[in-house]
């Protein structure tokens, strides 16, 4: 009974025999679904011992899909950080028409399913799409594009660029949706202060709305990494799923589970539910900072 | 006095708000609309294009088929149950995590987001295993005939657990803006608790709630990778929309596979406006009370 805070007072405050009863209908629907899936992983992955464990995780298969898996959001962490960061000055330092469509627009790509965000990539790189690899391609779009890719062979569906740009379009609206918001909140003043004092352009950007905002870019940077390294549907669409070539690690889960090799899916799943308890861990910490530095400016 | 005009003119732009302080509008503007328009705009235009080449009744007849119709019917089932189930339960978790102090309160705070930060194959071969006829939780449904893994029921386990964060934490800041005050008033006037509770909390919460379920439903509608490993996939039977777009795009049958996926994608972009609707609501609803 200690435990529970007696700080409302009694007409606004349950009786004790309700609080306990949702105390514990909520405890067992998140044991339900969160804490017993959560030890489903590890049991699992370490059900033949920490041996095959650490073998399974030792497997070059593994490895070259954990280095593919990161160099997937390498590249599209950085570009949508770069956008976010953009599309956060232009709507929260200006005042120009049509911009509450432009930010229904950033967030599309969250409503879409990931396997059409994995689909319209195919149809337009894919072998019958507008810059299709076949020189008799349905539409060619932009010749002289399609004739640079075909000429130099680069592939882009079932190989690496493709995975690269499905994480691209899947992680797209993160960093942005964290930005605008905080932006917009602390309004143009200082910024304003700052040119009026002589600063430049990048000087105020790095000096003044930096330092601002970099605990909800930090929080948009570790929920959009977290994405790209995870994401499952869209980069199944575009990848060829050639082991130990154009296979990300949650590929290779899907592969070592269709051929029953439940423990070893489960060790590499585990390695990803390990990322996803530290993603966890660092954004209830920049949340913390965040609320303690941003929201005290005003 | 030669000055003046020069003056009055720069009080009159900056008046007016032509003048802009703060440098980069163009370049900024420029490179996201750019941006947007390579990596999200034109990949969904081709969706659309690609649609445009089928005529009406080649596009009807793969919209419409015994297979497309039976994979709506579960997705948009499964979603909503789904929805309504974390309905129910993300207002019992936000209530009890805002109001009350237990302990083990904190990680269960934090682990409300672990379906978002889960990779969803993860996610799917961990509750296809959990809620198989030998897991932990399926062994206890399997005496009395109920099978979940690889039924239709798994696909609703399956869109339970990734819609689960949507409604917690869109209720969370709405119940700790509460004012305790109203809740006085209400009991001052005689309210039980229980009538306080459905008759001022939850109509003041009902945006909030509403928006949470809306999310959860967008996204149900969507996934994939969770389901494809505790759903059996069979069409007419346990097959979802975004598996059996995915099952028309593995036996090469583009147009099929881009015709159900404009019908998805024409169903997300109106739900995306229902819900930016209910927020623009919510947002009045708030300025009013």
């Amino acid at each position: 009974m200690a435990s529970i805070s007696t700080s409302c007072r009694a007409p606004t405050a349950e009786p004790a025999w309700v609080r306990w009863l949702l105390i514990l209908a909520a405890m067992g629907f998140l044991a339900l679904f969160l804490v017993l899936p959560l030890a489903t992983v590890f049991a699992q992955a370490l059900s033949k011992g920490v041996g095959y464990y650490l073998q399974a995780l030792m497997d070059p298969m593994t490895w070259s899909a954990i280095k593919l898996t990161f160099l997937a959001a390498a590249i599209a962490v950085p570009l949508n950080c770069l956008f976010g960061l953009a599309a956060a000055w232009a709507i929260s330092k200006f005042d120009f028409a049509g911009k509450n469509l432009l930010v229904t627009l950033i967030d599309l790509p969250f409503s879409v399913s990931p396997v059409i965000s994995g689909l319209v990539y195919v149809l337009v790189f894919g072998a019958q799409g507008w810059l299709g690899l076949y020189q008799n391609a349905e539409h060619p779009w932009l010749p002289w594009l399609q004739h640079f890719l075909n000429a130099h062979d680069v592939r882009i569906i079932f190989a690496v660029p493709g995975i690269v740009l499905a994480t691209m379009f899947v992680t797209f609206p993160f960093v942005a949706r964290e930005l605008i918001p905080v932006m917009q909140a602390q309004g143009r003043m200082e910024e304003e202060a700052a040119r009026t004092l002589g600063a430049g352009g990048w000087q105020t950007f790095w000096r003044v709305t930096l330092p601002n905002i970099k605990w909800a870019l930090l929080y948009g940077v570790i929920l959009c990494n977290a994405r790209a390294m995870g994401e499952f549907g869209a980069v199944s669409v575009v990848s060829g799923h050639i082991r130990g070539k154009t296979n990300t690690l949650t590929l290779h889960i899907e592969i070592l589970y269709n051929e029953y090799h439940l423990t070893a899916a489960f060790a590499v799943a585990s390695l990803m539910t390990f990322l996803a308890l530290v993603t966890i861990v660092l954004k209830n910490w920049a949340e913390r900072q965040g609320s303690a530095r941003e929201r005290s400016a005003f | 006095m030669a000055y003046a005009p020069a003056l009055q003119l720069v009080v009159m732009k900056t008046g007016a708000k032509t003048f802009r302080v703060l440098p980069g509008f163009r370049f900024t503007l420029g490179y996201t609309l750019f941006y947007l328009g390579l990596v999200v705009l034109i990949p969904l235009a081709a969706a659309f294009t690609k649609a445009a080449e089928l005529t009406w009744p080649q596009f009807w007849k793969i919209v419409a088929s015994p297979m497309a119709l039976a994979a709506y019917r579960l997705s948009f089932g499964a979603s909503f149950l789904a929805a309504l189930v974390n309905a129910f339960f993300g207002l019992i978790v936000a209530w009890v995590l805002v109001r009350y102090r237990f302990p083990g309160r904190k990680l269960m705070d934090a682990l409300v987001d672990l379906p978002f930060a889960l990779p969803t194959a993860v996610s799917g071969i961990t509750l296809a295993t959990l809620y198989a006829q030998n897991g932990w939780i399926g062994k206890w449904f399997a005496p009395f005939g109920i099978q979940i893994s690889y039924t239709r029921l798994g696909v609703f386990v399956a869109l339970t657990f990734i819609g689960l964060p949507f409604v917690v934490r869109t209720l969370q800041p709405v119940l700790e803006d509460f004012e305790v005050e109203i809740e006085e008033a209400a009991a001052t006037l005689g309210a039980n608790r229980w009538k306080t509770f459905y008759r001022v909390i939850l109509p003041m919460v009902a945006p909030a709630l509403l928006t949470g379920f809306a999310l959860a439903f967008a996204r149900a509608l969507g996934e994939y990778g969770s389901v494809v490993f505790i759903s059996s996939n069979i069409p007419l039977k346990t097959q979802i929309v975004p598996v059996l777009i995915m099952s028309r795009l593995q036996q090469f049958d583009y147009a099929g596979a881009t015709a159900l996926a404009v019908v998805m994608l024409v169903i997300s972009f109106l739900l995306l406006l229902v819900i930016n609707g209910i927020q623009a609501w919510r947002g009045r609803h708030h300025a009013r009370t």
